[in-house]
């Protein structure tokens, strides 16, 4: 790959990142896309548009979310100084209202009247049916029904917040079914409805709007650094699934050549076996969901189930963004087991009081392999991009405890 | 970089020629077309084999083949589960592939359309696609998820290869967009009557006429009309309207009307579903 004099430019105008990205989408979605994206790049350039974002990040969300030097973990892996960006602490508990709120904006603009989603741990089921609920417009939220069972309290928060939970069958039952039927649904109702897709993945140009939005949580970061530390800091790391709290912590960074940034995907019950959700570190480029990326597949191109404990990594791809960035280099992308994942989510509890999603429970659970090794003035900033109550159920069942 | 490239500027190699030959055919008949879906593969290969060899006698004047695929987007319940059911019986592409071979051996003259989605292909090399596809004697591919904005990834370069490359018009494709879909088009186009996915709702006689005028006012190619067409009245309506009427997952309910409960077919299966196919074509056979 030829060196880069950016690594922030990207998408090209077709929706590329290098290979990636594009518009892989059925015909009677096409002139949709095309508005959507008419439609953002007018936005984007709207002062207006960015006040309203920005009051909702505020006074809606809790924005800034800190930025939080973690002492006690910092002292016992006696190694790197760790930080968190404390995205768990946005309204909702989890960093997906940045991206709800920016394209339910853009939904109204466009005089959209109804609202669809997909969700897998149901974190962004929440956050669409809360900014539904905000902006009263109908919100019909697809979700695997096995997704369904797993997390209960997130299918009831969005009931709550009157939203309709269409349970899918089809396939496996989870995140990526869900995504093909609210696809299906959007086929059949392209002229009133907006599709808010919860990751940087997705047909042009979801995953640079998706990024854009999510962006606020490394611009925020970068500045909260310079003033705590007065410099910015040495590793970024972060949990991926479809990809979009990781990008936004990175994408402000990508210029800065002193900062690593590690992206940390679900390895499940460990990447050599079949029950992982390690795109990157496990799968080969493909097109599925609107764009090109890497994606689990078996050699006929029929993609393959994805196994992660936590169900908001459970996803057979990846954001193009990220597979172009993984390509380059620019990135390094790990990946953390079930176990070390439930391991890390414990110590984070005990040592900080701090309940972490099992999302980035995953991240933290690569800090503590790179931590100890790491110089006193090696500065870890970490994307605590959810909070974990909707997980203790998952993490009760696999300690074989009983609530 | 993907800007649509005009058809004028491929020089490549020549086509089949059966889908220009078969619908100089129906016009020379003065009829309308039969067009068929099945799913490659379903309920599996054997009686799969059967069906496809059935279809031409049956009153198919095109075939078109699914290529299994596990999360077919456009799909609606019926060609899911039929996908679902191949593949779990072994099929894949290079199958499919193989099963066009083997019908080309008894049959010469039917189209065979291949259509499905970019990542089989994607992920068996385009390039080593188009030969085999060639190869096999299949005519024309309908790749759902590939718009005129990704032309270079397959459409391009099956022109190239003397593939010819069927696209999709929707009512949504409004006449400022209209040129750059059928720009690269050969065969026919496929009008999707109705904004939705496969087998789930159909759209009105007049839209559809109104639909079909407004194409034949951008182009010389036969349409055929897809989508929610499930009878033989449907079919006779359709064929005095478009070029052909495409039929798909009222045959592929069919199949599934005749498999017990772990999907494996019944006996009676091949025969129950061709006279449903017979029925069909005598819409537009009189």
């Amino acid at each position: 790959m030829e060196p880069v004099n950016t690594y922030r430019s990207g998408p090209d105008e077709t929706g590329h990142f290098g290979i990636f990205g594009g518009r892989f989408v059925a015909e009677t979605l096409m002139p949709l896309i095309l508005a959507v994206e008419e439609a953002y790049e007018t936005a984007k350039s709207d002062p207006a548009f960015e006040a309203k974002l920005t009051y909702l990040f505020k006074h809606y969300v809790g924005r800034p979310s800190p930025l939080y030097f973690a002492p006690r973990l910092t002292e016992h892996f006696d190694g790197a100084k760790i930080y968190f960006k404390r995205d768990e602490l946005n309204h909702t508990g989890a960093h997906k209202i940045n991206n709800c709120l920016g394209q339910i904006l853009l939904a109204k603009r466009m005089g959209k009247t109804r609202i669809i989603a997909e969700t897998g741990a149901g974190q962004h089921g929440v956050a669409t049916a809360t900014v539904c609920a905000l902006f009263d417009l109908p919100c019909v939220v697809y979700m695997g029904a096995t997704d369904i069972e797993r997390q209960k309290p997130n299918v009831f928060r969005m009931k709550l917040l009157g939203a309709e939970i269409v349970p899918v069958t089809s396939g496996t039952a989870t995140l990526k079914d869900a995504m093909n039927d609210a696809l299906r649904d959007w086929v059949a109702n392209v002229e009133t409805t907006f599709y808010i897709i919860g990751t940087a993945a997705g047909p042009h140009p979801y995953p640079a709007m998706v990024r854009d939005f999510q962006s606020i949580i490394g611009i925020e970061a970068k500045d909260q650094m310079m003033e705590a530390e007065g410099c910015l800091p040495d590793t970024l790391v972060a949990c991926i699934g479809g990809g979009s709290n990781a990008i936004g912590l990175f994408h402000p960074f990508l210029d800065d050549s002193s900062v690593e940034m590690h992206g940390v995907e679900a390895a499940g019950k460990g990447v050599t076996t079949s029950k992982h959700a390690a795109s990157l570190t496990g799968g080969s480029p493909g097109v599925l969901h609107g764009n090109r990326t890497y994606l689990l597949q078996n050699d006929d191109g029929q993609i393959l189930d994805a196994h992660s404990i936590s169900a908001g990594l459970d996803y057979p791809g990846i954001g193009p963004e990220h597979s172009w960035l993984y390509e380059s280099g620019r990135v390094k992308y790990v990946s953390a087991t079930d176990d070390e994942a439930l391991t890390a989510f414990q110590l984070c509890c005990r040592k900080e009081g701090i309940i972490p999603a099992l999302e980035p429970a995953h991240a933290l659970a690569h800090v503590s392999r790179i931590a100890p090794k790491l110089p006193k003035d090696h500065i870890i900033c970490m994307n605590m991009c959810g909070r974990g109550d909707k997980d203790i159920f998952t993490v009760a069942d696999a300690l074989g405890e009983v609530i | 970089m993907n800007a649509p490239v005009a058809i004028e500027s491929i020089t490549g190699t020549a086509d089949s020629g059966r889908i220009t030959k078969r619908f100089a055919a129906l016009k020379a008949e003065g009829r309308g077309g039969l067009v068929t879906f099945i799913t490659a593969g379903d309920p599996d290969a054997d009686t799969f084999r059967d069906l496809l060899s059935g279809l031409p006698d049956a009153g198919a004047d095109v075939i078109e083949l699914g290529i299994p695929f596990s999360d077919p987007m456009a799909d609606g319940p019926a060609i899911q589960a039929a996908s679902l059911r191949a593949l779990k019986a072994g099929a894949n592409l290079r199958k499919t592939l193989d099963h066009v071979r083997d019908f080309r051996k008894s049959d010469d003259d039917t189209p065979v359309i291949l259509m499905g989605y970019f990542n089989p292909i994607y992920k068996y090399g385009v390039e080593k696609f188009l030969a085999d596809f060639k190869d096999s004697g299949a005519d024309g591919l309908i790749i759902v998820d590939l718009p005129p904005e990704e032309d270079l990834e397959l459409c391009i370069p099956a022109l190239e290869a003397g593939v010819n490359f069927i696209r999709l018009a929707t009512p949504t494709t409004d006449d400022a967009r209209l040129p750059a879909v059928l720009k690269n088009t050969s065969g026919f186009v496929y009008y999707v009557s109705i904004l939705g996915i496969t087998g789930t709702k159909s759209a009105g006689n007049d839209d559809i006429q109104f639909a079909v005028e407004r194409l034949k006012r951008h182009t010389d190619l036969p349409i055929a009309v897809g989508f929610g067409i499930n009878s033989a009245d449907a079919v006779r309506d359709i064929g005095t309207i478009a070029d052909a009427a495409v039929v798909g997952s009222a045959i592929v309910n069919r199949i599934a009307a005749d498999l017990d409960n772990d999907s494996r077919a019944k006996p009676g299966l091949v025969d129950h579903v061709l006279s449903f196919v017979c029925e069909l074509a005598s819409g537009v056979r009189g």
